[in-house]
């Protein structure tokens, strides 16, 4: 029931999804999505608890109808079809594994399903679990496999199948951090190798950045903004996106004349006149040494600040600067050693980015 | 954590109290199993095997234990059919109606058993309800005799009896089937009549297997439905262990095919205990 | 996440599960309105009157027979909680040798068929020359039932935090206080439940009752010997208020063992649990 016009699915598109509305009783879970998805791409839909990623993805698996919209793979319309019809598999959160049956059954199930040959089904079952790197365990009964075992054992049964795109719901937040880590490591690999689009779904917007070509990051149910990490990251377009993605300073300014002033700090900028809200990365922000206070450069905005608080990070501290007028900005340095008292701050005036709304996330 | 002292009083307890009233009572059993009785109606304590021969020499025994376990067998298999589909709808098609209809599948359970049967009898018999309606609607002109006083009415009432009992451990169990791997079966490509085949019912198998086993071995050791609607052809072997004990007064014998019931009953459950645990996959 | 979970309608399987009901219900119904009939037997049924209740009113016997049917239950009631209790405390604390035995002999009065256990409690009384009577029935049902409070007793244990008791014990106070202030607070409402449980299963029993029984008949008991002379329609009246008080007071142990729980499992663990001769 989309009444904008839906553009025609290029060879770019592998899966559109078209103006998706979903509601649970009285709340509107998703409002209105359109997204498209590229083949071979590893897509994250980033966002909160509640901020409907994973009734997004259960969407495109079948597993939910969707109310008004239309999901389309390449020129097949989906969203009509039952999962069991999808060329599209899921690594579920709690891995899903049939406890009754062992690890090999397990994987031949999709392949029973498509009523593979018996005379296949081994070779298959064997490729894809030395993919996962679980050969040995094939007569396994899953229950004697780790969480981490298990996890790959689902990455296979689904991959076993060759879907055109396969969808995985937050399957390492039930990981301890090194081992988690290390499969996502894995993870990207693989999706390298095997070349099949992969829709991720996380609330971790580090493991996010780490692992997608693109990165749709999701907020009450509207796309916040889409695009690969580094663009999010170093552009981000509202206040939610920077604050989300990353740590930010968040600066309300005036622009006026070529300057943008934000309490007691002021920076070159050729932005329209007005009131804007800027993001300023933590890290972007340097001790300036005493006996290079004297000098300056017009692409660098100076500021002083008295640190109200400085934390050891190992490579990098961060600091909280009260820069007056109850303005306290957030500065990663790299190991300055203690520090303390006033010290002069610069940044590049390039790197404040200024964003569409005015602030207040 | 616990004291020798807490131990000992929460376990000597209910152990003395066990042992007193039913090892030592399952003992004696024993014990009368291998004992006579006198023509004057005297239970003599002279040890031999004559109970337990007799059972074998008999044909009266064997046959009535292997009409029993016939309708036993009977009752177990209807009340699967009644109960498995009932609590398969209750667990994926009932919704929000869950709850209720729940408790009305559990509420004949706990309406007596005697007023159940009671109530089969009004209902078969040739002046009962169900007569009369066939009578009624012209399907039948004269009372159909063997509604009552018959296997038919013993399978009949002992399946009503029991199939609660086989509905409540199927429900568990199918309660429990996680239904993110229904979700995962779809996933992979299987639809739902293949997904109950290779999902949903292995593994409600042990509820299957609890269910029957209780249905089973109740309607074997069974002697009030008999008794009620069961007649001269309906009689099971409890019924004679009943006789044994009360008019014919030879208790030995009697205590003899209780044990031999016994030994089926705890052979079952040992059974289905090894299966049980042999596809048990938690 | 709420899931919208869409239900796939079956109208077969609902048929079915209405059929099944019906078989059900069926003889409740009947004896429900016959109650209330004006004749014995026949179809339809005419005349709607209350005399069958009515009579039921100055039906001495009866009353004293449901009177001993009450003092059964209350103190079968009693037995199984002080004995079901510190079984289960046994079962889940306690390593003693025989202990899977032990669990599994316990749950055997629910298993086995009701004339095993009668009969052989029967040659254990007279076995020590004691009479037949109200007493023999009560330890009859007793012992059977201490399976009940045992299961459902364990089963609150399980949701039972240990770390309270371990607290306790580290601010001072003893076993005895432990289990008085923390365990046993915490078990009430398991314990409410079995009692619930065990009452209505012991107005109920006959199996065992009939052969335990002396000169007072508790009143499955009375039932069964008017049933053995004929019909009677005052039956239909007295089952149906026995109807009323059974399902009354299992819906009060359902709601008592919803709260917070998942309540299939509580009928069910019971079942469960002794095919499996296990504790649950």
């Amino acid at each position: 029931m989309s009444s904008s016009p839906q553009p025609a699915p290029s060879a770019q598109t592998l899966l559109s999804i078209r103006s998706v509305a979903k509601r649970f009783g009285n709340r509107e879970i998703l409002k209105r999505i359109s997204l498209d998805v590229a083949p071979g791409e590893f897509l994250t839909i980033l966002g909160e608890s509640g901020s409907g990623k994973t009734t997004l993805l259960r969407l495109v698996a079948g597993f939910e109808q969707l109310d008004s919209g239309e999901i389309w793979m390449a020129d097949q319309r989906l969203d009509q079809q039952p999962p069991y019809r999808r060329p599209v598999n899921t690594v579920f959160q709690n891995y899903a594994l049939f406890p009754h049956l062992s690890v090999f059954e397990n994987i031949a199930y999709g392949l029973r399903a498509a009523k593979t040959t018996n005379g296949e089904i081994p070779a298959r079952v064997t490729q894809a679990l030395d993919m996962v790197k679980m050969g040995e365990f094939i007569a396994s009964p899953p229950s004697r496999l780790s969480g981490g075992q298990q996890q790959r054992v689902a990455l296979a049964r689904a991959l076993v199948n060759r879907p055109r795109v396969l969808l995985l719901d937050e399957p390492l937040s039930a990981l301890d951090a090194n081992l988690r880590r290390q499969m996502q490591i894995e993870l990207k690999s693989l999706q390298r190798e095997v070349g099949i689009t992969f829709i991720f779904v996380t609330h971790d917007q580090e493991e996010a950045m780490a692992l997608s070509d693109r990165i749709a990051l999701l907020r009450a149910g509207v796309l916040e903004q889409v695009g690969p990490p580094r663009e999010i990251y170093g552009r981000p377009k509202t206040s939610y996106a920077a604050q989300f993605i990353g740590q930010t300073n968040l600066l309300p300014a005036e622009v006026h004349d070529g300057l943008a002033s934000s309490g007691a700090i002021v920076w070159r900028t050729f932005e329209a006149a007005g009131k804007a809200m800027y993001s300023l990365r933590p890290e972007c922000i340097r001790l300036v040494p005493v006996l290079a206070q004297a000098s300056s450069d017009a692409s660098l905005a100076r500021f002083r600040g008295r640190i109200r608080n400085q934390t050891f990070g190992g490579a990098m501290d961060l600091l909280e600067v009260d820069c007056g007028d109850s303005q306290t900005l957030r500065a990663k340095i790299a190991a300055p050693g203690p520090l303390g008292g006033e010290q002069v701050f610069e940044f590049f005036a390039d790197d404040a980015i200024r964003l569409d709304d005015q602030g207040g996330a | 954590m616990y004291s020798r002292s807490y131990k000992a009083a929460v376990t000597i307890p209910p152990v003395l109290w066990v042992t007193a009233f039913l090892l030592v009572p399952y003992a004696l059993l024993l014990c009368y199993s291998f004992w006579s009785v006198t023509p004057a109606k005297e239970i003599v304590h002279s040890w031999n095997l004559k109970n337990y021969l007799d059972l074998f020499r008999n044909s009266m025994y064997p046959t009535v234990l292997f009409r029993s376990m016939r309708i036993a067998g009977a009752v177990t298999l209807l009340a699967l059919v009644l109960g498995y589909p009932l609590a398969y709808y209750l667990s994926f098609h009932a919704g929000g109606r869950k709850e209720l209809l729940y408790q009305l599948a559990i509420i004949p359970l706990w309406a007596s058993y005697l007023v159940r049967g009671y109530a089969w009898k009004t209902i078969l018999g040739t002046d009962g309800v169900l007569n009369g309606f066939l009578q009624y609607a012209h399907i039948t002109r004269y009372p159909v005799e063997f509604f009552l006083y018959s296997p038919f009415a013993v399978v009949l009432t002992l399946t009503h009896i029991y199939t609660p009992f086989t509905f409540l451990p199927i429900y568990a169990s199918l309660e429990h089937v996680p239904r993110n791997l229904i979700e995962a079966s779809h996933d992979l490509g299987a639809p739902p009549a293949k997904t109950f085949l290779r999902v949903i019912l292995p593994l409600s198998l042990p509820g299957v297997l609890a269910g029957a086993t209780f249905a089973f071995v109740l309607s074997l050791g069974d002697f009030l439905a008999p008794l009620l609607v069961g007649g001269s052809s309906g009689i099971m072997i409890s019924n004679i262990v009943v006789t044994l004990f009360g008019a014919a007064y030879d208790w030995p014998k009697g205590a003899a095919i209780s044990l031999c019931i016994l030994l089926i009953v705890v052979g079952i459950l040992f059974i289905t205990e090894r299966v049980e645990k042999r596809f048990s996959f938690r | 996440m709420s899931r919208s979970s869409q239900r796939a309608s079956a109208p077969f399987l609902k048929a079915y599960a209405f059929l099944v009901y019906a078989f059900l219900y069926l003889p409740i119904i009947v004896l429900v309105v016959y109650s209330f009939n004006g004749g014995v037997g026949g179809f339809p049924p005419h005349g709607w009157t209350l005399s069958w209740y009515r009579e039921l009113g100055s039906d001495g016997p009866l009353w004293d027979s449901v009177l001993n049917s009450l003092i059964v239950a209350f103190a079968a009631v009693a037995i199984s909680l002080s004995l079901g209790l510190p079984a289960a405390l046994a079962l889940d604390r306690s390593e003693f040798p025989g202990k899977a035995a032990f669990r599994r002999i316990v749950l055997l009065p629910l298993i086995l068929p009701g004339i095993i256990t009668g009969l052989s409690l029967l040659t254990l009384f007279v076995g020590i020359h004691m009479n037949l009577s109200l007493l023999t029935i009560t330890l009859g049902h007793g012992t059977a039932l201490i399976s009940v409070a045992t299961t459902e007793i364990f089963a609150g244990l399980q949701k039972l935090d240990r770390r309270q008791e371990e607290a306790s014990l580290d601010l001072g106070a003893n076993h005895w206080k432990t289990f008085w202030r923390i365990t046993l607070p915490n078990l009430r409402v398991s314990m409410i439940a079995a009692a619930l449980l065990i009452f209505t299963l012991s107005l109920d029993e006959i199996a065992v009752s009939f052969f335990l029984i002396g000169r007072d008949n508790t009143l499955p008991l009375e039932i069964w010997s008017r049933l053995r002379r004929g019909i009677t329609p005052e039956i239909n009246a007295i089952s149906t208020l026995i109807l009323l008080f059974s399902i009354v007071t299992i819906v009060i142990w359902y709601r008592l063992r919803t709260r917070g729980a998942l309540a299939e499992e509580a009928a069910a663990d019971l079942v469960l649990s002794t095919s499996e001769g296990g504790a649950p």
